[in-house]
């Protein structure tokens, strides 16, 4: 079980090597939406080390979004995912699996340029280490609730944007939980009830994704 | 359960009932109405103005249970395949949209002259603002797919994962809120309610429910009746071709 899991994960993550350009694209997207900050707020150094905490959590949201469709399109276009739905392995297995792929080829190069924004943002020092593990505790239960979204929309010709209306409001628990850690490592409070509450939010995403996001795709490709 | 599938039965059902309840919809609106604007005294503190809770609270309840109207529905409709029950789920989404914009409005209505600005970032508002979102993204998926039997399956499953996200939303906006702004605003349990006010205040909120059944039934009738008028256009365009 575990090592066809893995076999899918090592498959996705060989694909989207090969093709190469999305991850980096994803990151220079990640990279720009940050740059537009300063050019909207004003450059002051004050008043971006309080928001960018918050603008590189935003930005990292909508990094995820837009690579969302990644997920089952390619798959769903030359019937991959029909074979997975045929085969006798779990679809919720297949599912799970390739959210971690989408996980480890998209939001794991935000973490790596994360901090690189954060100097550039003017972020306090005693910041940089809670924004990278709040970012590593937090991003995977983007991925996952992202492939519920993904799984609903794969089947139909306008799904993206209906795929950003449905999936941004359930990113906000993300969100609030990621940048309060942050913030109160800086600010010198206990950080601990946060991240705890982060990480019960990403592993209470990763256990009704499987779920919802293998019935979506079965009566999708009725 | 399967009894009430078949929309024929509905359809005789709904309508021995709707003349009752479009009759107490309206009797109940005369009577909250006239408490809610004559009888219920003037507020010491805030004057007249408070008198849109009379329609912000029951129009605040609705939006909640309309979201819960829907989800209940959608497992319904999903773990039996019940076919009204999709009906029903799609019937209350607009609707439940409709009083939330309503709860909305009014509540910056009234925080004008209560906060003096329209809208704050307070816990209520946005994570009211937020279901308003959640219905938007339900909505458009009846939208955005043409097949209905495939609308319902991904529709019903958007709503039940959306139920238990609302849940955690509320708390965890609760949470950053009350982390972000200490309580300075006025909490909406001013001065303790009571008599005639709490009398208009439960007349309304049971106006709206009455008014909110009336409505779903109608609703539900006119998505059967279109149906219908699909699939007799289908036959006659098949006869044709």
């Amino acid at each position: 079980m575990i090592k066809l899991a893995l076999s899918i994960i090592a498959r996705d993550v060989r694909l989207s090597m090969r093709h190469g350009s999305t991850t980096t694209m994803v990151m220079g997207f990640f990279v720009m939406v940050v740059t537009m900050f300063p050019f909207a707020i004003g450059p002051e150094q004050n008043i971006l080390q309080r928001v960018s905490v918050g603008v590189i959590w935003v930005a990292a949201l909508l990094s995820c979004l837009l690579s969302l469709d990644r997920i089952f399109q390619s798959d769903y276009e030359d019937g991959s995912l029909d074979q997975f739905v045929l085969s006798p392995v779990p679809l919720e297995l297949v599912v799970m699996a390739k959210c971690i792929a989408h996980w480890l080829t998209t939001s794991l190069p935000l973490i790596v340029v994360a901090p690189i924004l954060g100097i550039m943002m003017n972020l306090p020092g005693q910041g940089f280490l809670p924004l990278i593990y709040t970012m590593l505790i937090g991003t995977p239960a983007l991925s996952f609730i992202g492939g519920i979204g993904a799984s609903l929309t794969v089947t139909l010709r306008r799904g993206g944007v209906l795929l950003s209306l449905l999936i941004l409001p359930l990113y906000i628990p993300v969100l609030i939980f990621g940048v309060l850690a942050v913030k109160a490592a800086i600010g010198g409070y206990p950080v601990m009830g946060h991240v705890m509450l982060l990480s019960g939010f990403t592993l209470f995403s990763a256990a009704i994704a499987p779920w919802a996001a293998a019935a979506a795709i079965r009566s999708g490709l009725e | 359960m399967h009894k009430f599938a078949n929309p024929a039965r509905f359809m005789r059902l709904s309508n021995m009932f709707l003349p009752w309840t479009t009759g107490l919809t309206l009797l109940l609106f005369a009577v909250g109405l006239y408490y809610a604007l004559v009888l219920a005294p003037e507020d010491y503190q805030m004057g007249n103005t408070y008198r849109i809770i009379f329609i912000h609270v029951p129009a605040a309840y609705m939006a909640q249970f309309g979201y819960g109207v829907i989800a209940v529905a959608s497992a319904v409709g999903f773990i039996w395949k019940h076919p009204l029950a999709d009906q029903a789920a799609r019937a209350t989404a607009p609707m439940g949209a409709a009083f939330t914009a309503l709860a909305l409005l009014t509540g910056s209505l009234w925080g004008k002259p209560m906060w003096g600005t329209f809208w704050i970032w307070d816990a209520r508002l946005t994570s009211m603002l937020i279901l308003f979102f959640l219905y938007l993204g339900y909505i458009a998926v009846w939208q955005t797919i043409e097949d209905h039997v495939r609308a319902a399956k991904i529709a019903s499953i958007v709503a039940m994962v959306g139920l238990v996200n609302v849940i955690i939303i509320k708390f965890s906006v609760d949470w950053w809120n009350t982390l972000h702004q200490p309580a300075t605003l006025m909490r909406m349990d001013g001065p303790t309610i009571g008599g005639d006010m709490l009398a208009a205040l439960l007349l309304m909120i049971g106006a709206f429910n009455m008014f909110f059944i009336t409505l779903l039934m109608w609703r539900i009738q006119s998505l059967i009746l279109r149906r219908r008028i699909r699939s007799l256009r289908m036959q006659i365009g098949g006869g044709q071709g």
